[in-house]
């Protein structure tokens, strides 16, 4: 029982730090621009696709192919931004939030369906010859590739947090979170900032989809769900708080396993929603962000 | 130095200047006064490139700034204190002064503009290490002038820098503001407190429902009977 019990929430870690990673950059985008992506989950299926063709056609290892990925979504971002979103940031506030939930919606649609097209409903996931590969703690099974998603993707945080708080550039995005205007008296060009952000957020989903296709599986209408998750631990962890955000991920994926072992499978999939209300009416601010003022 | 001619500004179909014009030479410490709503924001807003007047120029040194993004128009020489300084409360106060000096040409001498900063304010050092959001309100005004001057402006705009100061801070921030003034920076001052502000400036405008209605030395001002029933409140005089 107990070792179940632990085994579970192994699990609930190592698939809550590809929550994180994916809400971080969702969070990153909506910090800067103030506008949710709700495309985010689509960019996700994207990198998995990515990672996933790269090993089927030419036997590409998915950890080696991580790099392609991540350029692959980083051009994809700018291709989207400068087509889509980029044309409503300079819109009032209001209006900038309503198009650009628009737009998101159609873009997954979009993207959803052409990977309908071109790929099948086919549920698919990436099989190395080390897939297979666990290693044993005290009873509890630790599948490899799922742990080495784990260590890449707090690399990638802590990556993140050091270009945030050491480089100008990421001081700049910072600022810019916190006030665009004196932002950008500070000769800070936050057109480019926002486009900066995009791309990263778009990046990051990448990631995760790649490290979602080789530990778990993927499939054209993943996206909205990711989407969800992410938006559920971005409200978690509170806004601004990478760091935060990353636990967040981590708590989502443990309450998630704890509650299929402890109720049942069925509930799973609703425990984040219920978590995402009780945050937003008890911690508006998040578990970890701070009150405003 | 600064030159703006004729402008005309919206907030959608608001308009909120009517042909507004004034001038402001090298060296200079010139304010700009009114009551509230009369523009005096509006006006710094164009200035700074924030809001794009529908007519009219800017000029800087015969430069037209109408193009130039506001981004742009910093690295010209031009920086604007924002109403309520708005320093970037979730970093320290030396973050903060790093990023006035964003700009490529100031980015260089930083480390020169941080100890030139830190001798007119030497408040901003001894605090270099805190959270700006942590400051007191006289110490984040100080700290948005600071890191205005990081950008090594030519022409300094102050929107409202004594507002919600006590009074022996204010006389302080006047005096800090004359420093800075004295020591190179072409200012342009925006204020309520309309005595104060005219006691220390070499000119003034006054701004009232979008247009200037008045302008002359502090003085003049000063002993104009309308100013005066207005703003300093003389109504016996
Ligand atoms: N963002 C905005 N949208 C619409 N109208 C605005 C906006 N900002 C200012 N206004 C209007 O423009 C006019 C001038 O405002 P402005 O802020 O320039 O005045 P001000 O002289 O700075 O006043 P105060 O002393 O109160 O700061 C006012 O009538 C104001 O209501
Ligand atoms: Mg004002």
């Amino acid at each position: 029982m107990l070792e179940a019990l632990a085994q579970n929430l192994v699990y609930g870690i190592l698939i809550g730090a590809l929550y994180g990673l994916a809400a971080v950059g969702l969070s990153l985008v909506f910090g800067v621009t103030k506008f949710l992506n709700v495309s985010h989950g689509e960019l996700l299926m994207l990198g998995g696709y990515a990672s996933f063709w790269l090993f089927a056609l030419w036997k590409v290892d998915p950890f080696i192919s991580l790099p392609a990925a991540i350029i692959f979504l980083l051009v994809a971002g700018v291709v989207f931004y400068k087509l889509l979103f980029g044309r409503m940031v300079k819109l009032a506030e209001g209006d900038k939030i309503q198009n650009t939930l628009l737009v998101g919606f159609g873009l997954s649609l979009i993207l959803q369906n052409l990977a309908l097209q071109f790929w099948t409903a086919d549920t698919r996931s990436i099989t190395t010859a080390y897939s297979g590969a666990v290693f044993s703690f005290a009873g509890v099974r630790f599948p490899l590739v799922r742990v080495a998603s784990l260590v890449i993707a707090f690399v990638l945080i802590v990556a993140l947090q050091l270009f945030l708080r050491r480089t100008y550039t990421g001081k700049a995005l910072r600022a810019t979170v916190e006030n665009w205007e004196a932002a950008t008296l500070m000769g800070i060009d936050i057109q480019r900032v926002y486009l900066l952000s995009f791309v990263m957020g778009a990046a990051l989903a990448g990631v995760a989809g790649a490290l979602v296709a080789v530990g778990y599986s993927i499939e054209p209408a993943m996206g909205m769900s990711w989407t969800l998750k992410s938006l559920v631990v971005m409200v978690l962890g509170g806004l601004g708080s990478i760091t935060g955000t990353f636990v967040g991920g981590i708590i989502l994926g443990v309450t998630e396993s704890a509650t299929g072992f402890f109720l049942s499978l069925t509930y799973r999939e609703v425990v984040g929603l219920v978590l995402f209300l009780l945050v937003l009416v008890f911690r508006p601010q998040g578990l970890f962000g701070v009150k405003e003022g | 130095m600064l030159k703006i001619e004729n402008i005309n500004a919206f907030y959608g179909d608001l308009q909120a200047l009517w042909g507004i014009s004034f001038e402001v030479n090298e060296g200079e410490l010139v304010a700009l006064v009114g009551p509230n709503g009369a523009g005096k924001t509006t006006t710094l807003r164009v200035i700074s490139g924030l809001l794009k007047p529908r007519a009219g120029n800017v000029r800087l040194d015969n430069r037209d700034l109408g193009k130039e993004d506001a981004h742009k128009i910093v690295e010209l020489g031009i920086s604007q204190v924002l109403e309520g300084g708005k320093v970037f409360t979730a970093m320290s106060v030396l973050e903060n002064l790093e990023l006035g000096a964003f700009v490529g040409r100031a980015r260089k001498v930083r480390d020169e503009t941080i100890k030139w900063v830190y001798h007119i304010f030497p408040r901003l050092e001894e605090r270099k290490t805190q959270r700006a959001g942590t400051l007191s309100g006289g110490e984040r005004q100080m700290l948005a002038i600071g890191r205005a001057l990081m950008a090594k402006p030519k022409v300094l705009l102050l929107d409202e820098p004594s507002f919600g100061l006590a009074p022996i801070l204010v006389e302080q921030m006047f005096e800090m503001i004359t420093e800075i003034n004295k020591q190179g920076v072409t200012v342009l001052l925006v204020e309520q407190n309309v005595r104060a502000a005219l006691e220390l400036t070499n000119r003034a405008y006054v701004i009232e429902n979008g247009r200037i209605v008045g302008q002359g030395t502090g003085d003049d001002l000063l002993s104009f009977e309308s100013i005066r029933s207005a703003y300093l409140g003389d109504c016996n005089a």
